[in-house]
């Protein structure tokens, strides 16, 4: 195992005391694992919390500021936060006009975010939660946990955030958080296993010349494996797999985001192609975002995520943002 | 996995030595109290950081390889909080060991291990003393608790696997309760799973053993240890 780590045991704490040293502006609890925005609570501002395992930055400390979110929890690597992080964030950054959870679809997330808000409403703050749940990789989501919230969470955390900077109500952002994880599908590619500090082994094996289809963020294996496919191919099924499901009357916000160890020149060179594929296709493309937003740890791959925008959304879209990996506009 | 297979063969050899040594005269009526309890977390948070690198291999290969590392992390914490202060009631042990497991584990494995024995600890209510049948009963609406919370039922390649039998069987004796729940935990292999991040793989989660059913096994298996 070559990481650039001192133990496992202390990769989310290191992580965390770097980013307070990197950005002034958050206020970082490091003890007690929440970061919070430096101006939190802002008055009569909703509140907006996040929080996963770690190992999926910059999601999603890394997009807490103005405009986004206004606190996260990291839990340990690829495990949910626990429930009294969840609402410390939100007595934190609670000014009286409630906070929204958003919580992507994953067992542990669902249930440790469920046990804050009764915490947190037990303590009077209002509480709304939307469930992110954008993976077309998931198939008969009626017999398992749903389909898992991966790179469609940046565009809700990005778009309920202007809203609730605009000073919507709490029933606003969480109908905006809503609507864009409906109109919002994904699907991810793996071209190698993730590998955890503390098991400190792939979690699976995937010999070279082999791709994982359908993967998640957590290193878990895809739905299919293959030979390995050209960037062209990759593009041609990812975005047909999205297609089939989510059949855009306007045009997307388009997210080609890198599972972590995928150089950005392969991430320009793909997004090309998804381009290419969503032409043919008949779909304009509004907004697009290319970079490592929603990754898993050192995975090489990608995902492309799409969201059919309306008005509101492209709007909110491009309001001004403030977060360590996500800023425009200020 | 022949290896986890052979090492467990061989600790369930050992306690059956032993079981037959000491433990079958008091397994009868014997009255449990706040100290068997006690014992019983020890117990298990040993058995937890000894099969630690196990549970992980396990969740490794069908979830994201974590579930050794948690339950450790949790079982160190209650570990601590019950050393600080020993609450002097069986249902208090169990309450603060779930509320402590709540606090520390989390993923999926804090809110449904943390309900199962606050549950458990609930319905053991402030008795100093509890019959073996007490306990199994309080399991129950454990389970049921988690069953519910999780929504996830027998059949599903969970934990449930491993509890609901065993808490029948605990009306027999701990070490019914502990074959059980390891028979329980073995019969998850082919199962496919239902819940979880395991579900995501579908078919390819058939032939893995299920982590949560494996960690749940412990927590039986250890009632018999602390029996002795």
């Amino acid at each position: 195992m070559r990481m650039l780590i001192n133990v496992p045991e202390t990769v989310v704490a290191d992580g965390l005391r770097g980013l307070a040293a990197a950005h002034p502006g958050l206020n970082v609890d490091v003890e007690n694992r929440v970061v919070v925005r430096g101006d939190a609570p802002v008055a009569g501002k909703v509140g907006l919390v996040s929080g996963g395992g770690s190992g999926h930055e910059p999601l999603h400390g890394g997009f807490v500021g103005v405009g986004m979110l206004s606190a996260a929890c990291p839990g340990e690597v690829f495990t949910s936060p626990v429930p009294d992080q969840m609402a410390r964030a939100a007595a934190a950054v609670d000014s009286g006009a409630g906070v929204l959870f958003v919580v992507k679809n994953y067992t542990g997330d669902v249930l440790n975010f469920d046990m804050a808000q009764e915490l947190a409403e037990d303590e009077g703050v209002q509480v709304a939660k939307v469930l992110v749940n954008d993976d077309v990789a998931v198939q008969d989501s009626l017999y398992t946990a749903g389909r898992r919230g991966t790179g469609a969470t940046l565009f809700v955390e990005k778009i309920a955030g202007a809203a609730a900077e605009e000073g919507a109500p709490l029933e606003r952002v969480e109908a905006v958080a809503r609507r864009v994880n409906e109109r919002s599908r994904s699907f991810g590619v793996a071209l190698g296993a993730v590998t955890t500090p503390a098991k400190g082994t792939p979690t699976f094996d995937l010999p070279s010349g082999e791709l994982e289809l359908g993967i998640g963020i957590h290193g878990e294996p895809g739905r299919e494996r293959r030979p390995m496919m050209t960037s062209r191919e990759i593009a041609d099924f990812a975005v047909e797999a999205v297609l089939d499901d989510l059949r855009p009357s306007s045009p997307v916000l388009a997210l080609v985001n890198g599972m972590g160890a995928t150089p950005l020149l392969e991430l320009y060179g793909f997004n090309a192609e998804v381009h290419r594929v969503l032409a043919e296709r008949g779909v304009p493309v509004a907004r697009t975002l290319v970079g490592n937003y929603v990754t898993s740890l050192d995975m090489a791959g990608c995902s492309v995520t799409l969201c059919e925008a309306d008005e509101e959304i492209l709007r909110l879209w491009d309001a001004p943002v403030e977060t360590p990996a996500l800023r425009w506009g200020r | 996995m022949p290896g986890p297979a052979g090492d467990g063969g061989a600790a369930s050899a050992g306690r059956d030595d032993a079981h037959k040594g000491a433990d079958v005269p008091r397994d009868g009526d014997a009255v449990l109290d706040a100290e068997f309890f006690l014992r019983w977390m020890n117990a298990l948070a040993q058995a937890v950081n000894r099969e630690a690198a196990r549970l992980t291999e396990l969740d490794a290969a069908i979830g994201d390889a974590d579930h050794g590392t948690n339950m450790q992390r949790g079982f160190t914490a209650v570990t601590a909080a019950l050393e600080k202060d020993a609450p002097d009631t069986p249902g208090a042990v169990l309450m603060l060991t779930g509320r402590q497991l709540i606090s520390t584990v989390g993923g999926a494995s804090g809110p449904l291990y943390g309900t199962l024995l606050r549950r458990a600890g609930k319905a053991l209510g402030d008795e100093a003393g509890v019959s073996r049948a007490q306990l199994a009963e309080a399991l129950r609406a454990g389970i049921a608790a988690v069953a519910q919370l999780g929504g996830a039922k027998a059949g599903d390649k969970t934990m449930l696997d491993a509890l609901e039998p065993a808490a029948v069987a605990l009306d027999e004796s701990f070490a019914a309760a502990r074959e059980a729940a390891e028979g329980g935990a073995a019969a998850t292999v082919p199962m496919l799973a239902r819940k979880g991040r395991a579900s995501y793989l579908g078919e390819r989660s058939v032939g893995h053993q299920d982590p949560g059913a494996t960690s749940s096994a412990l927590l039986i298996g250890t009632l018999e240890e602390a029996a002795r």
